[in-house]
């Protein structure tokens, strides 16, 4: 079920065993589809490109988180904090005089150091135990961005500008979409390249069986802080390019709330699958529109006077996420990966479904 | 100066302990760690809010109905979101109940508002006068209401039918269920009775803070406490509750007197809470059984 390939396609080396793309047409669909994501700007409008470039940015800090709850088995329920201080730590890196294109992956570098730091007693503890730390590390890292005002700039958050390279900046969705693109493609490149290497499958050894992968000599500590430490480049990397497309970064945006969306895409994408996190992603931004648009609909109505829609749609979202997570956990623990494998299923077997 | 900090810490302490105690509850009867153990209190508190000026019911009639309200709302919870995830791993079960969590913070402030109301007034005396310090009555009744419901706490585990079915089902699970006892039961009364203490506690902050979004914090504020008590015992979460209470007082006299940072009151147990999950992850009481690598 797991790796629905056609029929005859017989794997005869382990170098075909390990190919992240398995079959000639999923590598044309995956080229065609970077192709046409190359041709967005040119078709769509603001408010889509603006969709898309946070779907991105959001997949990017979903895929880091999922490495470290789908693929090694811990639990963060402060990513957010993460994300945040690597748009911080970009922001500042950059009115240093460190070029955006540097600051980016710098920041990136900087939060993995930050994440190693709270990752040390993810190595001694797992489960509830490190949900309650990472929990803590959320708070205590907001409270310090609302302190360090020469790191964050205070209450006041900080200003910082767009990339741009040899005279082309990249100020506008349409440009700095293709910024996200890259970074997208890079990143999600070096995640599946990531678990096909003796470090990857360390990881969901740890994640399976803990002890079993401890006796075949898998040093647990050191994966679960490398895990911990790659999760939170990640984080770092997307807070990075959400700082520069922002252009403005406000201590108060990265609360709690903000860390259980990211552990919601990874659970709606699927724990454990790489194009499961873009699509949780996706899910995540559109979940709040579709919300909005609902509420619209509705607008002048008497339902709409009655439950005072209008008025409170933030909460509406907030319920939103909320519900997706737990129908999702009840309903479809696999998340949408699941679903997606189900359909491709149905139709490469069609009409004999048994 | 330090010594009402002290007594105010030990107050508020207490109800960190009650709160920690039926947090405590449903992780030894269920294993559940209940991230949503605030919004009980925020739910109950705005309900009885609600019973009170809205229906204007008296205040004795107003806390019945609420605390009915709770026990079916505790059953429910469990029945339709927890129970189809029994079985399923630790994290799903976490991800669960913070889900939980923000939908009721965010229904919450749809029904009832984002900002704080206060309850109408209960006591008609303004402060009583003890050992020289004026304490206002709603203080003294939250102490009371504390111990009492420590007490019942401890009356229940010892010597009730339903209270020893529970503390055996907690200590296994299997045994419990050849003995007779209905396992799904207890989950379902373990969490009826979390979220009816819990409203309790949520109610008596009301009434001295009045009613707000705030109140769910406390179920943050309850890891430092029952994880210093250690998880899975009663008594542990009460002496951590009250510790906490008292730290984060006296955190903010010293901050106020010497260091001048700010927010002590709100982040030193956080502080507090990673030294002991360093130090001594299984707490003060808790049983050892966390696999250390």
């Amino acid at each position: 079920m797991d790796a629905m390939t056609p029929a005859g396609d017989y794997r005869t080396s382990y170098r075909a065993d390990m190919t992240i793309m398995a079959t000639r047409n999923s590598r044309i669909a995956l080229a065609v589809g970077i192709v046409l994501a190359c041709a967005a700007p040119f078709v769509l409008d603001g408010y889509m490109l603006d969709l898309l470039i946070n779907i991105g940015i959001f997949g990017i800090a979903a895929l880091g988180l999922n490495i470290l709850v789908g693929f090694t088995g811990q639990i963060s329920i402060g990513h957010a904090a993460f994300f945040g201080f690597g748009a911080f730590a970009s922001a500042y890196f950059h009115e240093h005089g460190v070029a955006v294109a540097l600051a980016i992956p710098l920041a990136g570098i900087a939060t993995a150091v930050v994440g190693l730091v709270f990752g040390l007693p993810a190595a001694r503890l797992k489960g509830l135990y490190l949900a309650i730390a990472t929990l803590v590390a959320q708070y205590i890292l907001e409270d310090f961005f609302a302190r360090a005002q020469w790191f964050t700039g205070g209450v006041a958050g900080r200003m910082t500008e767009p990339p741009s390279l040899a005279g082309w900046v990249a100020g506008r969705p349409e440009s700095y979409f293709y910024v996200v693109l890259v970074a997208v493609i890079v990143m999600f490149g070096a995640a599946a390249n990531l678990m096909r290497t003796r470090d990857g499958r360390a990881l969901i050894a740890v994640r399976d069986h803990y002890l079993s992968a401890e006796m075949m000599g898998i040093n647990l500590a050191y994966y679960r802080m490398l895990s911990f430490g790659i999760a939170s480049f990640y984080a770092g990397i997307a807070g990075a390019l959400y700082a520069h497309y922002r252009l403005f970064v406000s201590v108060e945006a990265f609360t709690i709330l903000f860390s259980i969306q990211f552990l919601g895409m990874v659970i709606i994408g699927g724990l454990g699958s790489i194009a499961g996190s873009l699509m949780g992603a996706a899910f995540m931004v559109l979940l709040p529109e579709v919300v909005e648009g609902l509420a619209n609909l509705l607008t002048g109505s008497a339902i709409d006077r009655a439950l005072r829609l209008g008025a409170s749609i933030s909460f509406l979202r907030e319920m939103a996420i909320g519900a997706a997570i737990i129908v999702f956990l009840v309903f479809e623990p696999d998340g949408l990966a699941r679903r997606w494998r189900l359909i491709k299923a149905y139709w490469k077997l069609y009409p004999y479904s048994h | 100066m330090l010594l009402p900090l002290i007594l105010n810490g030990l107050i508020v302490g207490a109800l960190y302990g009650v709160v920690a105690m039926s947090f405590v509850l449903i992780y030894k009867a269920s294993q559940v760690v209940n991230f949503a153990q605030g919004e009980f209190l925020l739910v109950g508190a705005w309900v009885c809010w609600w019973f009170l000026t809205d229906w204007q019911m008296p205040f004795w009639m107003g806390f019945l109905f609420t605390l009915a309200f709770m026990t079916c709302f505790g059953i429910i919870l469990q029945v339709v979101v927890l129970r189809p995830l029994i079985g399923e791993p630790v994290i799903s079960v976490i991800m669960a109940t913070v889900g939980l969590s923000i939908f009721f913070q965010a229904l919450m402030k749809w029904i009832f508002g984002v900002f704080a109301k206060p309850f109408p007034p209960i006591f008609s005396a303004q402060s009583v006068d003890i050992l020289g310090l004026q304490v206002q009555p709603v203080y003294l009744l939250s102490l009371g209401i504390s111990l009492f419901i420590m007490a019942g706490f401890g009356w229940f585990f010892t010597a009730s039918k339903h209270g020893l079915a529970m503390r055996a089902t907690a200590f296994d699970q299997q045994v419990a269920q050849s003995l007779g006892i209905s396992v799904p039961k207890v989950f379902a009364m373990s969490w009826a009775i979390s979220a009816v203490v819990s409203a309790v506690a949520g109610v008596v902050v009301g009434v001295v803070n009045g009613v707000s979004s705030a109140l769910s914090f406390y179920g943050i504020k309850v890891f430092p406490a029952v994880i210093l008590g250690g998880l899975d015992s009663v008594v542990g979460a009460v002496l951590g509750g009250l510790v906490i209470g008292v730290l984060e007082n006296v955190a903010q006299y010293v901050d106020a007197e010497w260091l001048h940072w700010g927010n002590m009151y709100a982040i030193a147990p956080f502080y507090a809470l990673v030294i002991i999950l360093m130090i001594k992850p299984y707490g003060l009481f808790g049983t050892r059984n966390i696999e250390r690598v």
